[in-house]
């Protein structure tokens, strides 16, 4: 039951649809040299003249879709972040010298705390958004006016969280 | 079903799960570093190694270690698989991410039972 219900939630994941479109576009197999036009022939008409467009910024994706892809870069860039947060969790933990070190980074050091804000939005953006995939999951919001009012609703939270995490951090 | 070298007798089901279970317990802890962060805005480090010293921190901070390292290979994988096409350059993008992540997780253990 869990599997299904999971299975259906993914198949109305706007940004997987794209994928699972795409991944049905007719199938070319290699093959030797002398072999390619018998394999061309198998292929039905109708997919063989079916137009393909593969210019990206032609196509407008919702808001639901921008909040999936979004998630998705933010924790591709807290996984990229973990390398500074483990040095900050080594060195503020390894001597009064080395926590002063970390201290003085975030309070003064433009750098620090440029990495500090971006992770801090990433982290907030990720979790607002983790949250409304638990909400989703028990069942709430899962119409298509649902879908929009949660994605709209993860974009104001998450930013308002954002210009905290600015002001926190400056 | 996505058969893949790198993820050995998993399935969506236990992804799905695994998930879930690793974001509620990274939730908790961020909310938890955020919060005491926020109201000690003049941390030092015996108030700082304190907070370590105590084993349900340990316990805590372990446990959130381990859950980044089951949430971002879950959660990496799905990705690359997704955007990936090639073969070769997916392999070696999850062998770099679960190398990484295992170092974190060893590294992470060694400064917890340091303090």
């Amino acid at each position: 039951m869990a599997a299904r219900r999971a299975i259906h939630r993914l198949s109305r994941r706007p940004d997987l649809m794209i994928i699972e479109s795409y991944q049905k576009l007719p199938v070319v197999y290699s093959c030797g040299p002398g072999e390619k036009s018998a394999v061309k022939s198998q292929r039905p008409l109708s997919t063989a003249k079916r137009p393909v467009n593969l210019d990206l910024s032609s196509i407008q994706f919702p808001l639901p879709a921008l909040v999936s892809i979004s998630h998705r870069v933010s924790g591709i860039m807290l996984f990229i972040g973990l390398i500074f947060l483990m040095w900050a969790f080594q060195v503020s933990l390894s001597s009064p010298a080395g926590f002063n070190t970390v201290r003085e980074a975030m309070a003064h050091g433009f750098f620090a705390r440029l990495v500090l804000w971006g992770l801090l939005s990433a982290l907030g953006f990720h979790f607002v958004a983790g949250v409304r995939h638990l909400i989703m999951d028990m069942g709430h919001g899962e119409t298509l006016e649902g879908g929009q009012r949660g994605a709209q609703l993860t974009i104001i939270i998450s930013a308002l969280l954002v210009v905290m995490a600015g002001v926190w951090v400056w | 079903m996505v058969i893949n070298i790198l993820n050995p007798g998993r399935n969506g089901v236990a992804d799905w799960m695994i998930q879930r279970a690793s974001a509620v317990i990274l939730g908790l802890y961020s909310i938890f570093m955020v919060a005491y962060l926020l109201f000690n805005p003049d941390l030092d480090y015996a108030a700082w190694s304190g907070l370590f010293s105590h084993i349900w921190m340990k316990v805590f901070t372990l446990l959130a270690l381990l859950s980044v390292a089951a949430h971002a290979w879950v959660g990496l994988w799905i990705v690359a698989t997704d955007y990936i096409k090639p073969a070769a350059i997916r392999f070696g993008a999850l062998l770099f991410v679960i190398l990484a992540l295992f170092v974190f997780v060893v590294w992470g253990v060694q400064v917890i039972w340091g303090v």
